[in-house]
């Protein structure tokens, strides 16, 4: 997928909580052949609101017009994108080793502070670490830990980010938004059926 | 609280709030019950049985283009529902209102591979501007509401209603309340004085302007926005194939018709105006050709409701977001009163040149073949030119767009973005349906009305006066076209031996007539329009007719093959 022309975007989607609202999203980046490399999907802060990141590599004209088509849709309440420069980015991995290998190593103490690990389990047979960071910092864990033991399984999360923007987007959008509502509106999710 | 009433009969309530009057639908186990509902509302809706899930669709499109109100199609899941899918993309293709109501299996039983279960929210979630699943009767006049909401505001577009059973059958009150608004969606963006003010500014400043006309026009209701602006600014203008009839034929700055089968003149002044106003319109291929090298020369104006559509195709130098209706009022107000008199006079050394080479020969024969041109240029004079009219899809289409002549608006009913073959019959239907006191025709190729010919039946059923003309050529002809062109004349699948199209009308018991003969053209053209009556006419047209003037796909917008190279 990376050439030259193709940069790291996330996207951002806010949505409806309703059932098939990943597939509306997903569908439009199949049409446009990007391949969407990280997924995150939880509850926002904002009640009934979900909130979808995704990483992609893109050229800026493809991504710009793939988010204009997200953001149509009508269950989407709100699609940004971003680069990297705009966002502060988190993602979380997780390695399970055999307790024994680890012992074997001898001291495991300078590596647990050089990647700033957390040792999440340990038992008779297996231990789980975990570490936080950019892909690349828990990428150099697993080839490090790979090169000495054998990595039983290796799990890492899709991308959670924030933007460092000043201006709060999703809220002004928000608070344009129901300065429209009608009179007697029915907020949506009085209704069960989503 | 007040009385509980089953689902099926809050759906029939609730269409009747959104004003339907019409519906057109096929049966079957999963939306039998909403059927047996409409039974008692049999006094209050014009129900209209076709005769396949495509023809209702189609006939509902045809309804929707003419009336502007959302169509309604009301079908049964699985197969039922699967038929619906043409329409539904095609629908969603050409932004017409659509409402397609279909049976589901009983919640319970989703996704177990019931009998005739469809994941149809799945399905159409791509080509639908909303699909939404029913699944308890409480939620029926909500859902009902944002899908009328949905498919008519803003660009319009289809909405699919997946309708289990159990919430067909289930009761709930009856409590409606029309829907204005859902966060997320904002139909009508407000526009921007500043969008308004550079686009003026462009248009102010330009020597040779050129206005593209879509279907935007006539979604917002603006064609007399579009004309004062047109007049003000004193600026040429030429149509898609989905904004014809926005303007009359014969309004003096009405330049024709866009694209690849479009006129001379509007083509080849695409590449050589320096302001280029494109309104309601998409900057489809089969409009632009070659992007690389469309309108380079020209600042680039956009008038849409779609922020999508902005920058898609074409980069542009000033967007105006908005609804035509509205946005085209500002801009008129914002621009100066100007004079573009030997710019105009330019078009008409290209409209002689076309009238020449392609249209004298194609529409006033005097000897060989008849020519679909001619068929088509009788029956519209034949009909005042003040007939809806409805095309099926190939070179009948493209020959019917060109040398039809509107006089009103919403006078054309095809199947732009989709180019769905069978599409004419079941939307002349519709077409008819929705203005019963307007002459409707349909010209439809042999191919195409082998597609969906089963809809004779429904135009015998309901004696609908719909006025049919194959134009007969025993191709399928706009294949064979390219074949002939790009393929060494090697007919590969498009030569057809057609069956007795006047003893299939006549097992119709439509009135018909075949001519073969151009001196008896008049006559039988005369004949059906004699009453307003379902007629047939069929056409034996020139076999190997081809549809010039032609930009071969993708080619500069300027290359234009004029049949004579
Ligand atoms: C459903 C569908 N299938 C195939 C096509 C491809 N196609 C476009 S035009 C055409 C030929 C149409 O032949 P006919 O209906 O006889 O019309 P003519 O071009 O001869 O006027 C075909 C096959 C299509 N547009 N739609
Ligand atoms: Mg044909």
């Amino acid at each position: 997928m990376e050439n030259e022309n193709m940069t790291l975007y996330t996207v951002s989607v806010f949505s409806e909580n309703r059932v098939g609202l990943l597939n509306q999203i997903s569908i439009i980046f199949t049409r446009r052949r990007l391949n969407i490399e990280t997924l995150s999907v939880s509850p926002s802060a904002l009640k009934g609101i979900h909130k979808f990141t995704i990483t992609t590599f893109s050229d800026a004209d493809t991504i710009e017009k793939v988010v204009k088509q997200i953001d149509k849709r009508v269950d989407i309440i709100k699609a940004f994108y971003n680069t990297d420069e705009d966002l502060v980015y988190q993602e979380i991995a997780l390695y399970k080793i055999a307790t024994d290998q680890l012992i074997k190593l001898g001291s495991i103490e300078e590596m647990i502070r050089t990647y700033n690990i957390r040792i999440l389990e340990m038992n008779e047979t297996c231990v789980v670490l975990e570490k936080t960071g950019h892909y690349e910092e828990t990428q150099a864990l697993f080839s490090e830990l790979s090169q000495k033991v054998n990595v039983l399984q290796f799990i890492r999360s899709g991308r959670v980010a924030i933007n460092k923007s000043k201006i709060e987007r999703l809220s002004d959008m928000l608070a344009n938004l129901n300065s429209r509502k009608p009179e007697g509106y029915v907020e949506d999710d009085e209704y069960a059926g989503y | 609280m007040s009385e509980l009433i089953s689902g099926s009969e809050i759906l029939m309530q609730s269409l009747l709030k959104e004003g339907v009057d019409t519906i057109f639908g096929y049966p079957g186990g999963a939306i039998t019950p909403v059927f047996d509902a409409l039974y008692d509302f049999q006094d209050r809706f014009n129900y209209i049985l076709t005769r396949h899930e495509q023809g209702a669709t189609h006939a509902a499109q045809g309804y929707a283009r003419v009336s502007g109100k959302p169509g309604i199609c009301l079908v049964t899941s699985g197969p039922g529902a699967t038929n619906a899918i043409t329409g539904i993309g095609d629908a969603m293709m050409d932004s017409t209102p659509l409402i397609v109501i279909a049976g589901q299996v009983q919640a319970e039983l989703l996704g177990t591979d019931a009998f005739q279960e469809i994941d149809l929210v799945g399905i159409t979630q791509p080509i639908s501007k909303w699909a939404y699943q029913i699944r308890r009767p409480e939620d029926i006049t909500w859902a009902v509401a944002r899908a009328f909401y949905i498919a008519s505001t803003g660009r319009p577009g289809p909405v699919v209603l997946d309708f289990a059973k159990n919430a067909q059958i289930g009761k709930a009150e009856f409590y409606y309340k029309k829907c204005e608004f859902t966060r997320g969606y904002i139909p009508y963006p407000e526009i921007s004085t500043k969008q308004i003010e550079s686009a003026a500014q462009l248009i102010n400043d330009a020597k040779k302007p050129l206005a593209l006309v879509g279907q935007g026009v006539i979604l917002g209701n603006a064609e007399n926005e579009l004309k004062s602006f047109l007049e003000k600014a004193d600026i040429p203008a030429a149509s898609t194939l989905l904004g014809l009839s926005a303007m009359p034929t014969n309004f003096r700055l009405n330049k024709g018709f866009l694209g690849m089968h479009g006129n001379v003149g509007p083509n080849m002044k695409t590449n050589e105006c320096d302001v280029l106003i494109a309104i309601g319109m998409r900057f489809d291929d089969r409009v632009t050709g070659n992007l690389k090298t469309y309108a380079k020369q020209a600042k680039i104006i956009h008038l849409d409701i779609d922020p999508s559509e902005l920058n898609k195709n074409v980069k542009v130098d000033a967007k105006v977001l908005g609804d035509a209706k509205v946005s085209l009022k500002l801009l008129t107000d914002a621009i100066q009163n100007a004079k573009h008199g030997e710019w105009i006079d330019s078009f008409k050394e290209h409209e002689e040149k076309e009238f020449e080479k392609v249209i004298k020969k194609e529409v006033f024969p005097e000897n060989g073949p008849i020519k679909m041109g001619e068929v088509i240029n009788l029956i519209s004079e034949a009909s005042n030119n003040e007939a809806i009219l409805v095309t099926d899809v190939g070179q009948n289409q493209i020959m019917a767009a060109r040398y039809f002549k509107y006089s009103k608006t919403r006078s054309i009913v095809t199947s732009g973005g989709l180019g769905t073959m069978g599409f004419g019959i079941p939307a002349a239907i519709g077409a008819k349906v929705a203005a019963p006191d307007r002459k409707v025709c349909l010209f439809v190729g042999d191919g195409g009305f082998q597609m969906t010919m089963q809809e004779l039946g429904t135009i015998l059923q309901e004696q609908i006066g719909v006025k049919i003309i194959i134009l007969n050529n025993n191709y399928l002809g706009m294949v064979r076209q390219w074949q002939e062109l790009f393929f060494r004349k090697r007919y590969s699948s498009s030569v057809m031996i057609n069956p007795n199209f006047g003893a299939i009308a006549d097992a119709y018991k439509i009135k018909n007539q075949e001519v073969k003969d151009r001196k008896d053209l008049k006559k039988a053209i005369d004949e059906m329009f004699s009453d307003d009556k379902p007629y047939m006419l069929i056409v034996e047209t020139e076999k190997e007719g081809m549809v010039y003037p032609m930009t071969p796909a993708g080619d500069t917008v300027t290359h234009i093959l004029l049949g004579d190279e």
